[in-house]
C-alpha cells in the first residue's frame, strides 16, 4: 500500500505540481501549435503519451543496461534521440494506416513530436531523479497526462476566444501566450502539495 | 579497445536495431496510396497558397482524385496546369480559363498622394496602417511598404520609383494571397485581359479626397454619362464598371477629371 500511495503521490507530482508545460516551460512549440482544434489537440496528447511512456521505458533499458556498463553514458542523448525519433516514426506510420483524419489534423507537428522537448527532458528526468522501472512508467505517464492536460486545457479556452470580441492587436498568438502564462499562475497554486 | 569504436559499434548496433524494426513496420503498416495522387502533385505548381480553398496542394490533389474539385481547381495553375491535371485524370474536355490577376486600385505614389505625418515605426504596411491609420493622407491610398512583395510566392510582385507595388502579369497567378494581406483592400483579382481599371478606392468625401491625393476619384459621376455604352455606373461614390458592356473605348479616361481611372489598353 505504501507503495501505491508514493506512485499516486509521484503520479499527481508529474502531472500537476510540476507540470511539464506551466512549471518546467518545456514542449511550448507543439502546446501553442496543436491547440486550436479541441480534436486535434486530443490526439496530440494521445500521441505523445505513447512515444513518452515507450521512450521512457526504452531508454531506461538502453541506459543501465548498456551506455552506463559499457562506460558510454556521454552518448545519451545521442541515443535517447535516436530512440524518440524512431518511435515517432512509428506512431506516424501507426496513425497513417489508423486514422487519416488525425494523420492530416496533426500534419507537421507529428514528425516534430521527435524535437518535442518534453519528451528528452522527461528520459533525462528519470535518470538524473534515478527512478526505477516502475517509477519510470508512473513518471513519463503522469508527465504526458499533464502535457494532454495543458493542451485540452488551452485548446478549450481557444476554441472560445475565437469567438470573443477582444481588441485587434492582442488576436492571435498575443492572447494565446497571456492565456498561458494566467494558466501557468493557476497550476502554481498546486506547488503546496508537493511535500 | 578504443572508446571511440566501443561507441560507434553501440550507437550503429541501436540505429540497426531500430532501423530494422521500422523497416518491418513500414512493410505491415504501409498504406496504400492512389497513384494518381503523385502525379497531380506533380503537376500542380506546389507552392501551398492555398487559393483553391483546400489546405496546401496535396489536400486539392486528393480533392480532385474523390471528385470534390474540378481539374481547374488550381487558380494559381490556371489554364496550363488545368490541362495536365486533365491529362493525368483522362479527361479529354477542352479547358479555357480567364485568368486573374491582381490588380492595384491606387495611383496615390509619391508625387501624387499627401502624407499626413511622418511614420518611423516598422516599415510594415500593417504596422502603419495601425499607427493612426497610416501616414497616407487617404484612408485607402496605397502605404507602399510593400506586404503584398513580401506574401507573393511567384515574386510577382515588386515595387516602383513611385512607392506602389508593381504587378508582372505574367508572374501573377491571382492566388489572392496578397489581396488578403493588403489592410487596405486595395489589391483586386480581376480578368487579365480587362480594358479599364479604376485607379481609386478612396471612402473620402470627392473635396477632401482631392486634397490628399491629386489622382483620387471625386465622385463627379461624370464618366457614367460620357460612356457610350452604359457600362460604367456609380455605386456608392465610386464608379463600378461592367466588365460585360465596357470595351476599353478610352472616353471616360478622357474625360475624367483627376484621371482616377485608368486605361489599360485600347481595343
Amino acid at each position: 500500500m505504501v507503495i501505491l500511495g508514493k506512485l499516486f503521490t509521484l503520479f499527481l507530482f508529474a502531472s500537476l505540481v510540476d507540470n511539464i508545460v506551466f512549471m518546467r516551460f518545456l514542449a511550448l512549440c507543439s502546446y501553442v501549435g496543436m491547440t486550436s482544434q479541441y480534436d486535434a489537440s486530443i490526439g496530440m496528447g494521445i500521441a505523445v503519451t505513447f512515444v513518452t511512456v515507450m521512450a521512457s521505458v526504452v531508454t531506461f533499458f538502453i541506459y543501465y543496461y548498456i551506455l552506463q556498463p559499457l562506460n558510454l553514458i556521454f552518448l545519451k542523448i545521442i541515443a535517447f534521440i535516436l530512440v524518440i525519433a524512431a518511435l515517432v516514426q512509428l506512431v506516424e506510420m501507426v496513425i497513417r494506416k489508423t486514422s487519416p483524419y488525425l494523420y492530416r489534423a496533426m500534419g507537421i507537428y507529428l514528425p516534430l513530436i521527435t524535437t518535442n522537448c518534453a519528451i528528452l527532458g522527461v528520459t533525462f528526468i528519470n535518470i538524473d531523479m534515478a527512478y526505477n522501472l516502475l517509477e519510470v512508467i508512473i513518471y513519463s505517464l503522469g508527465v504526458s497526462v499533464g502535457y494532454t492536460i495543458a493542451l485540452l486545457l488551452l485548446a478549450a479556452i481557444r476554441e472560445r476566444l475565437a469567438f470573443s470580441d477582444i481588441p485587434d492587436f492582442w488576436k492571435g498568438y498575443p492572447l494565446v501566450f497571456i492565456t498561458s502564462g494566467l494558466l501557468a499562475l493557476v497550476f502554481l497554486g498546486f506547488q503546496g502539495m508537493a511535500h | 579497445m578504443s572508446i571511440v569504436l566501443l561507441a560507434a559499434l553501440v550507437l550503429g548496433g541501436i540505429g540497426l536495431v531500430f532501423g530494422s524494426t521500422l523497416a518491418f513496420a513500414g512493410k505491415k503498416f504501409a498504406v496504400e496510396i492512389d497513384p494518381r495522387l503523385s502525379e497531380i502533385l506533380k503537376v500542380l505548381p506546389g507552392t501551398n497558397c492555398g487559393a483553391c480553398g483546400y489546405p496546401g496542394c496535396e489536400g486539392l490533389a486528393q480533392a480532385i482524385i474523390e471528385g470534390k474539385a474540378k481539374s481547374t481547381g488550381c487558380v494559381a495553375g490556371g489554364e496550363k496546369v488545368a490541362k495536365e491535371v486533365a491529362k493525368v485524370l483522362g479527361l479529354e474536355e477542352e479547358i479555357t480559363i480567364t485568368k486573374n490577376i491582381a490588380f492595384l486600385n491606387c495611383q496615390g505614389g509619391k508625387e501624387i498622394a499627401v502624407n499626413r505625418f511622418i511614420y518611423k515605426g516598422i516599415k510594415t504596411c500593417r504596422a502603419s496602417h495601425l499607427t493612426q491609420g497610416g501616414e497616407k493622407g487617404c484612408p485607402n491610398g496605397c502605404i507602399g511598404y510593400g506586404d503584398c512583395v513580401m506574401v507573393c510566392p511567384f515574386s510577382a510582385i515588386y515595387m516602383g520609383e513611385d512607392g506602389l507595388p508593381k504587378i508582372d502579369s505574367t508572374k501573377c497567378t491571382g492566388c489572392g494571397l496578397c489581396v488578403k494581406e493588403c489592410p487596405r483592400g486595395i489589391l483586386t483579382l480581376l480578368p487579365i485581359n480587362i480594358p479599364l481599371l479604376l485607379g481609386c478606392k478612396t471612402i473620402l468625401p470627392g473635396p477632401d479626397a482631392r486634397q490628399v491625393c491629386s489622382r483620387a476619384c471625386i465622385g463627379c459621376g461624370i464618366c457614367t454619362r460620357v460612356c457610350p455604352k452604359g457600362a460604367i455606373t456609380m455605386q456608392g461614390r465610386l464608379p463600378m464598371i461592367n466588365y460585360e458592356i465596357c470595351d476599353g473605348c478610352g472616353i471616360c479616361v478622357e474625360k475624367c477629371p483627376t484621371k482616377a481611372l485608368i486605361l489599360l489598353k485600347t481595343k
